[in-house]
């Protein structure tokens, strides 16, 4: 009798492990929104347990068995097939790892599938969705992925002369005579702000201009007062602004006020701070191609391609857009990061979503591009 | 100060005469009468001192001891106290400090630039007295503006506009023998009449501004961001583009026909229309 407790205990346990087993197994072949991390089963009889398969060995790095799921009509080989995950040249997505996935089959015949998933990426920038439609295939009894080879660019061996101007700065010491080694800090101006409610909370937003000639490190920082003039919260534009600016050079910044609303803000208090930075004209990045179309899912989404015209790989591009009205008045910002290094003389492409509410004014818009290179302040 | 106050009632029994018209960093003397050892105090700026003396001879007060200029109070103790104040002036201007705002300024602006000076002895007091500064502006050996100005309380100052050409400006504070000296850097204001022309190659269309000058004629600072904007049936192409030599030149990706615009900061130019690539 004393044993029978203990016993009992051990055997359900068990039962509820292989129980366990089972539902995930069977939660795999249902058809419609599946996340993210599914148990391997070895066998994939269903497109989506063979994405499951797939994506959680990608999650958990096991290369050789997440290849396995991929059909060898794909053209691919393993390593570029790693490398299309782990990234390249130092771009975001080498500092990143997948954290989940969800996914949705677009059709699904009894010998090939569309699949769309979502995949959500942990970076050091924040979390990144990367939304990729998925062909499968049934090989026998078996379902697996095709997987297109991803399309390095390939830049002929070359030299390409940088001649841009490059600032430095030197600074004095201790010892100097007081006032002869002052240098002004640049003139930067607000040329425009825009204060809306979105979604999220109070947006405040627009562009500013280094009217200067020496390049700024710039920071806009934004107080909602009340109505009694007591500030209410204060918030900078962290990495919505491009912070080194060139002169006459201009940039949009959005500052985000999550869960405050804009009914109880008497006035809007705004703050440019530049200070003198050593800087370089280089590398040049073209932004070509630049539209606006709506996806799959009815999204307003501003595609384009960007060209880096430079001789050195920008490891990690930041596009960030401002969008204008019919009257030239800003109404939103957006930004996005490239997951793909920007090889030189090569392009990528980027694309940043629009919201639905300021979709339908949206008249123009401008794109800058921020670059951060390795080994690069 | 309250050991001074409290001599002022009780302290009379000797007396004390003080130098009229001390300078700082040299020797002064004070009298005393009486007879009999005493202790003497100085206390003043920066220093404070304590000292046998024997009345009715003079106590010497070191260069040291005067450095700062500024109140002092003397105090003599022997039984009782007295004390009496003396007042301790900056030497002859040694050095002048110069502080000339802004460093960087565009061309034809009014009232700008302003220069302030500040006349110090050798131990770095301020010299209250009244000096004749005079300042100075040249640029590349040619006087371009010279004011003379009396020091008030230590202070002497101007206020000018900008130049109508780019490039260094010296500014010069002058008292005596005694200069210092400060660059300005006149910069090209916003572009004006910008232009560019535009042909197509095998890379698509290179596109580049005429030689890019202020109003004034300046020509605008090199690393001076033009943005060129094309805009065609595939979309929208942007560039930003550094000026190098006076001229920023972009090359955009536009294979159909395209109108390409320029803007410089604030400042917009002309639209150029580029044909499709044949």
């Amino acid at each position: 009798m004393k044993y029978a407790v203990p016993v009992i205990l051990v055997a359900v346990t068990a039962a509820l492990m292989v129980l366990g087993l089972f539902v995930t197994a069977q939660s795999g072949i249902t058809v419609g929104v599946t996340k993210g991390s599914a148990l391997h089963t070895a066998r994939a009889d269903s497109p989506d347990q063979a994405l499951n398969n797939l994506l959680g060995d990608v999650q958990r790095r096991n290369w050789d068995r997440a290849f396995a799921d991929v059909s060898t009509t794909s053209g691919t080989n393993e390593p570029g097939f790693i490398q299309d995950w782990m990234g390249s040249n130092g771009s975001l997505r080498s500092f990143s790892s997948l954290e989940g996935f969800d996914s949705r089959p677009l059709h699904i015949t009894n010998d090939e599938a569309q699949m769309r998933v979502s995949l959500h990426f942990s970076t050091p920038v924040g979390p990144l969705e990367d939304v990729r439609d998925i062909h499968l295939i049934r090989e026998g009894e078996v379902w697996k992925a095709l997987w297109p080879k991803e399309e390095i660019s390939s830049v002929p061996a070359q030299v390409i002369p940088v001649n841009y101007l490059r600032w430095d700065l030197v600074t004095g010491g201790a010892e100097d005579e007081w006032g002869s080694k002052n240098v002004d800090a640049p003139h930067v101006r607000i040329i425009s702000m825009n204060a809306v409610d979105s979604a999220e909370g109070a947006v405040v937003m627009g562009e500013v201009t280094n009217e200067d000639t020496v390049p700024a490190f710039v920071t806009v920082n934004a107080t909602l007062v009340d109505a009694a003039g007591n500030p209410i919260d204060e918030e900078s534009s962290f990495d919505k602004i491009a912070h080194v600016l060139l002169p006459k050079q201009v940039t949009p910044y959005r500052i985000d006020f999550p869960t405050l609303s804009l009914k109880n803000v008497k006035n809007v208090r705004m703050d440019v701070k530049a200070s003198l930075v050593p800087a370089s004209a280089d590398p040049v990045i073209g932004v070509m191609d630049q539209r606006i179309e709506s996806d799959a899912q009815g999204k307003s989404i501003l595609h384009g391609d960007l060209l880096n015209q430079s001789g050195q790989t920008v490891n990690i591009p930041h596009v960030i857009a401002s969008f204008y009205d019919n009257d030239g008045k800003v109404v939103w910002v957006s930004d996005g990061y490239v997951d793909r290094a920007l090889l030189p003389q090569s392009s990528e492409a980027f694309a940043v979503e629009i919201p639905r509410t300021v979709s339908g004014k949206v008249h123009s818009f401008h794109v800058v591009v921020n670059q951060f290179s390795l080994g690069k302040s | 100060m309250g050991f001074a106050a409290a001599c002022a009632v009780a302290c009379a029994a000797q007396d004390l005469r003080v130098p009229q018209s001390a300078v700082a960093g040299e020797i002064a003397t004070i009298s005393t009468t009486g007879s009999g050892n005493a202790t003497f105090y100085l206390i003043g700026p920066g220093v404070s001192r304590k000292t046998d003396v024997t009345l009715g001879q003079e106590v010497p007060l070191a260069a040291q001891d005067l450095r700062n200029a500024g109140e002092y109070l003397a105090i003599v103790c022997s039984g009782t106290c007295s004390s009496a104040n003396f007042y301790v002036s900056a030497a002859k201007p040694s050095s002048i400090t110069f502080l000339v705002h802004p460093s960087r300024v565009p061309v034809g602006q009014e009232n700008v630039v302003s220069g302030v000076a500040f006349p110090f002895d050798q131990h770095h007091n301020l010299v209250l007295t009244t000096q004749n500064v005079s300042f100075q502006l040249t640029a590349k050996d040619a006087s371009l503006w010279s004011h003379p100005v009396q020091t008030q309380n230590g202070v002497a100052w101007f206020r000018t506009s900008s130049g109508k050409s780019a490039g260094p400006v010296q500014v010069v504070s002058a008292l005596g023998d005694l200069t210092s000296r400060r660059v300005l850097q006149q910069v090209a204001s916003d572009p004006c009449n910008l232009r560019i022309t535009g042909q197509r190659t095998k890379a698509g269309i290179l596109v580049q501004t005429d030689p890019v000058h202020d109003c004034a004629g300046n020509v605008v600072s090199d690393g001076t961001i033009v943005t060129f904007t094309a805009t065609g049936a595939q979309g929208t192409g942007t560039v930003d583009a550094p000026i190098k030599q006076g001229i920023a030149r972009a090359q955009i990706d536009a294979p159909g026909a395209a109108a390409i615009s320029v803007a410089s900061g604030v400042v917009m130019g002309n639209e150029i229309h580029v044909g499709a690539q044949p």
